[in-house]
Formats: structure tokens, sequence, C-alpha cells
């Protein structure tokens, strides 16, 4: 492909800028472009107004979600913090001495993880814990009730917070990172150390693997309708179905986003079939899972891509590296 | 597998060591010395550092089994996560020092920087340095097979507590060592008062180092042990105790000239698969055939790093040699085998 041709570049559109240090997730905060930064800050706002908010001052940010209206962020000074638009930060846990695993949040509820022990908050604001049997490194709220699953070694807990009694535990052996459930919640997925993705459909406790990458897949999204799992790992994206009553078991995934550098980050556009891709050496594209076909937004430069997120309408994607750099993409029209 | 930014690596040191032999001690030399360098500890207690450090992080020592191809061994998933989390902070410190619990095996350690494709990116491992103590180093030996394996296993060792022992028990502990290693650089300490230069920095996985570190590496053995080897027996050798231990071996294997690659190669990949559990560590300097760059190599268990260097120099002879230390080697296997790989 030529890079850069009229028809198939929108890189005209992204304002570049300097976020200063390794951006660790990006998300729109109502309408405002927020980067989590590892120096401990979150940068909120357009690219030539931005705040920058200390959420974890004097350390590092280790983890952060973002949901359309808040950025949770876990540092390695044990702290959860909340940011919204805002731009104020508010302290919602302190694991002292401990660092922040993992996060995941759903509507006011949230969770994180810091060493074996897994706290859950509900939208009252009240409590509860779990010790699992190894470090947690991943959580995801199941899309529907106050479920969480949580990875460990040899497989992942499903623990309900307010229900007495021991998780449900879904075995396999290996180190497990991170969860995600399709959005119908039907099955589980997890990212492993082994440069492979596993999964259970949570009906039977059934086992699937998703194998084949040359590295770790650590960036996964789903699209809109809940049928396609796109995941980073690969020189391409690599995307599963999950249509059906059997999901991705026997099926062939889909393949776009080809070229000669790792995927590293993965995001599903809000309305349509079309992923943002961002490469190990810092370029992006958008690329149309019917076809294939991409468009260039960053040409490769920097670090490895190591943040993506769209705005709730998909009419901005934002983006950012491990080396600081940022851009932000309005699509015309 | 090798990484064209290697001098920006993070240097990763080890440090392993019975109970009560003195790691914290050296620790908390180490921090305290005015060298400038800005360390980030791993430590399985914390409360045993005295010395105010501003990245101390409490490890679980979570090992896991890691089945990645062909490849089956197990690692310190715990230091994959807090190399990860520690590149977080990159620019803030320098270098990152380990220490293991009394009980631990160091084969996971090591081999999670070979293994791991984030951390090698990201950190070296320097060197195991093992610190022994010189009054009970004789009683672990037979009691713990972790002292052994943590003998074994270093590029250093640091014989404490020598103010405890008379010189003829520490030259006996040092014979016993050497039974066991016969290439970790050895230093007698009273309080750990070694030279920092010979802890850190060492670079003892650096296939470019590997002669540096041992100039003697090559020469031949005074001797070949063609005699059976009983089991836990020493004998005089030119007037010194010469030990062989009773269940740790070293084969060392010295070929006068060169290998033929195409023996070598496939020889030395199916020993460290097939004998990959009993081999701790392995090294080995070789000429090929129709090469004029030496071939050096290194393994821990079943893990091969190996790469040809530089060229070998005019005034260098071109020969061969391959060490192996573990239990239950095959060691005619492995003897007869390498020398089958002359050119």
């Amino acid at each position: 492909m030529t890079e850069d041709q009229a028809t198939t570049s929108l890189a005209q559109h992204l304002r570049p800028f300097d976020a200063g240090a390794h951006v660790v997730a990006a998300a729109f905060l109502d309408e405002a472009p927020a980067l989590a930064l590892a120096d401990g800050a979150v940068l909120i706002g357009e690219p030539d107004e931005q705040k920058r908010v200390e959420a974890h001052p004097d350390a590092a940010t280790l983890v952060a979600v973002g949901d359309g209206k808040t950025f949770l962020t876990g540092g390695d000074d044990g702290r959860v913090v909340a940011v919204g638009a805002d731009a104020d930060p508010r302290e919602i846990a302190n694991a002292k001495g401990r660092w922040i695993d993992a996060l995941a949040m759903r509507g006011r509820a949230c969770a994180w993880s810091a060493g074996k022990q897994v706290s859950a908050r509900d939208e009252a604001g009240s409590v509860r814990t779990w010790g699992a049997p190894s470090t947690v490194r991943g959580l995801a709220f199941q899309p529907k009730g106050y479920r969480l699953a949580a990875t460990h070694y040899n497989g992942a807990s499903l623990w309900f917070p307010k229900v007495e009694g021991p998780p449900q535990t879904l075995e396999w052996k290996g180190a497990h990172l991170d969860a995600t459930f399709s959005p119908d919640g039907r099955f589980l997925v997890t990212s492993m150390q082994e440069n492979a993705l596993h999964g259970w459909r949570l009906a039977d406790s059934r086992n699937m693997r998703m194998t084949g990458y040359p590295g770790k897949t650590r960036s996964l999204s789903w699209s809109h309708d809940g049928a396609w799992l796109a995941t980073s790992g690969a020189d391409a994206v690599v995307v599963w179905p999950f249509k059906d009553k059997d999901g991705p078991m026997g099926k062939a995934p889909r393949e776009c986003g080809v070229r000669e550098a790792r995927v590293t980050k993965v995001a599903f556009h809000p309305r349509a079939l079309v992923v943002a891709i961002g490469y190990a050496d810092g370029l992006a594209l958008l690329c149309r899972l019917v076809d294939a076909a991409e468009i260039l937004v960053r040409r490769p430069g920097g670090g490895p891509v190591s943040a993506l997120a769209w705005n709730g309408s998909g009419a901005r994607l934002l983006i950012g590296l491990e080396t600081g750099e940022a851009g932000l993409l309005n699509l015309p029209g | 597998m090798i990484e064209s930014r290697e001098a920006e690596k993070i240097p990763v040191t080890v440090l392993t060591g019975y109970l009560g032999a003195g790691k914290t001690t050296l620790l908390n030399r180490i921090l305290s010395e005015p060298h400038g360098k800005r360390y980030a500890v791993v430590v399985n207690e914390f409360g045993e550092i005295g010395i105010d450090n501003e990245l101390v992080i409490g490890a679980d020592e979570e090992v896991f089994e890691m089945n990645n191809g062909c490849i089956c061994c197990t690692v310190r998933g715990d230091l994959i996560r807090i190399i990860e989390g520690l590149m977080k902070r990159k620019g803030r410190f320098d270098a990152i020092i380990v220490e293991t619990t009394g009980l631990a095996d160091p084969a996971p350690v090591a081999q999670t920087f070979f293994v791991d494709e984030d951390v090698q990116k990201a950190a070296r491992l320097d060197a195991v340095v093992t610190v022994a103590d010189a009054k009970w180093l004789a009683a672990r030996l037979r009691d713990a097979p972790e002292a052994k394996n943590q003998i074994a296993f270093a590029d250093v060792i640091i014989i404490n507590k020598t103010d405890l022992v008379t010189p003829a028990e520490l030259r006996e502990v040092e014979a016993r060592i050497r039974a066991i290693n016969p290439y970790a650089s050895l230093h007698r300490a009273t309080k750990c008062d070694v030279a920092i230069a010979d802890v850190l920095e060492r670079r003892a996985f650096d296939l470019d180092r590997i002669l540096d570190i041992e100039p003697g590496f090559l020469v031949a053995e005074e001797h070949d042990h063609d005699h059976d080897h009983d089991h836990g027996h020493s004998h005089e050798h030119h007037g010194l105790k010469h030990y062989h231990d009773e269940d740790m071996q070293s084969v060392s294997v010295w070929l006068d000239g060169e290998v033929d690659p195409a023996k070598f190669m496939p020889w030395i990949n199916r020993v460290t698969q097939e004998q990959g559990p009993n081999i701790l560590r392995c090294k080995g300097i070789v000429a090929m055939k129709d090469d004029p760059r030496r071939f050096v190599f290194q393994g821990v268990h079943m893990m091969l790093d190996g790469d040809s260097q530089r060229e070998w120099k005019s005034d260098e002879k071109r020969e061969s040699k391959v060490v192996f230390i573990g239990r239950n080697l095959e060691e005619d296997e492995i003897r007869n085998g390498f020398l089958a790989c002359a050119a």
C-alpha cells in the first residue's frame, strides 16, 4: 500500500502533541480528551489547553481504564484515583505499600487488585474484598449483575462480591493476564503469558484456545455488536468471531492491517466495524473489517503505540505512545 | 534474540544465598555506598533493608511453568510483572537487584530473562551473586540441595564470615565450592566487605564477556579424569586437595581445534533439549570450521543463547571448550558427543 494517497490517508487530520511521558491509557471524559501518563499525571483537555492533574504525585501510574466519563488510575503508590472532566482527582482506595495491578469499572462500580487481594466497590461505595490464590493481573465486570472475573495463575475466578462462599473457578494451567467478557456475557476471554488467548464459554465452562500469536496479546477490543474480538500480538490484527453459540471454537479468525510491525493496541469503533490499530513502530491506521481496507492515521515514528481511544460518537480518536508522543484525530465530515 | 539496544537495558543482579549467609548485609552495603547509582530492590521481606531506599518492592516469588512451543520452563511470574511496572518509572533508577529467599532455586529467575519478550527488551541479567557462609557451607551442602544449586549457578561467590574459620578450613570450603562450580569468581569476605565492582556490573551473561571474565577458560585441564568417579571422593593432586562433589557434576571438554558447525549446532541443541532438566548452566567458546569468528554460547537448563562474536585474533589459538554443570549428567554422551563434532 502506498501510504499517504489522498483517499487512503487521514494523517493530515491528526493533531500531534507531546504528552511528555509514556502514555498508559487514553480516554474521553465526556468530550474532553484525556491521557493517563506513567509519571502519575492525567492530562485532560484539547491539545493546546490541557490541564495536568497529579493523580499519583511522585509515583508511577501502572494501570488506567476509562469509560467515557471517568478515568480510573492505579499506581505503584497503592492508590486508586478517579478523575472526571472536572479534573478533580478523588482517591478511591489506598492499599499502602502495594502496587495496583488491575482495575475494572462498570457504571459507578469499580474494582482493583493489589497483589492477591481483590476489592470491589459498589455504587453506594461499599467495599468487599477477596483473596485470590496468586497475584491478580486482570479484572472485568460481567456485563449484567454485580460479578467480577479475576485472573491469576492457572485460571480465573468468578466472584460475586455480595454473596458468601468461594468464587467459581475456571481452570487452565498457566499465567492469565487481562480479562474481558463478551458484551453478551456468554464468554470470558483472558490473555496469557504464553503468547495465547484463552477463553471459557460460561454456560458449560468449555475451554477455548486461541493460539498462534508470535507475541503476548495484551490489547483486546470488542466490536459494538459484540460479534467480533480484535486482538494485538501479531503483525496483523487477529479478529475472532463470537456471534454464534460456539463463539470462535472451530473457526478461523480474520486478519487485517497486515504490516511488518507488531500490533500493540486495537480499538473497535463504537458504531462501525472498523478497528483502530496501533503498531510497535508508532504507526496507526484504521481498518474496515468487511474488506480489510486501510486508512493511514499516523505515520511511523517514536515508540510503540500504547493507548488508543474513540470518543462516544466515533468522530474522534486519541492516540498515545510509549515515548510520550500523542495525537488527536478528528474525522472529517 | 540479541537486541540492538543492549547498552540501554537495565542490568539486573540476582542475589542469592542460604539463610544467614549475609545477603542482607551485602544489600545494605550496596545501598549505602556513595556510588551515585540508584537501585530498585526486589525483596521477599520488607524491613530487612536498613537503608532508606526509594524503590523497594516486595515480591512473592511466584513461580509458574511456561509452555512456549518447544520450550518448557519455570519462570518468576512476579518478576515479569515487577519489571513491567518498574519500566513505568524508567529513568528513575539505574539497576535492579533481586534478592531471593534462602531456599530459592536461581534457575527460574535466570530463565525469566531468557524467555519473556517484554523483560528481554527492557532488562538484562547481569550476574547471579551467591553469598556463602564459610563456617556452615559444608553442612548446608550436605543437607540442602538448594544451597548447592545456588553455588552451582553463581557467577560470583562471596565466601563470607571468613573470620569464623581457620585458613585450612577456608581452603577446604573453597575446594568444595570449586568442585561444584569451576568458573565463578570467588571472593573471601568478612561482613561481605567485597569491592562493589566485584559484585555489580559483571556482564556475566554477556556473550562478549565470557573470555574477559575468565581469561583461563580455554586452557585445557591439567589432566583428564580417566578413572571411575566414586561418589564423594577426594584425592591429592600436585599437593592440593581436589574434590569431586557427590552429586553436582561439572563436565569440561576441551577440543584442540575447530568443530564442524553442521555437527556441532544440532548436537548442542539436542543435548540442551534432552538433558536440559539436569543441566544447571553451560557455557562454551567454539572455533568453527571456515568461520573467522568465535562462537560463544551459554545456557540455563533448556534455554540456550549463542552467537558468533568477534573474529579470532591472529595470536589466539583456535580451540574449543564447553562446560556443563548439573546433576545426573550423561557425562560420556557430553564428552564423546562434543569430541565427535570436531571438524
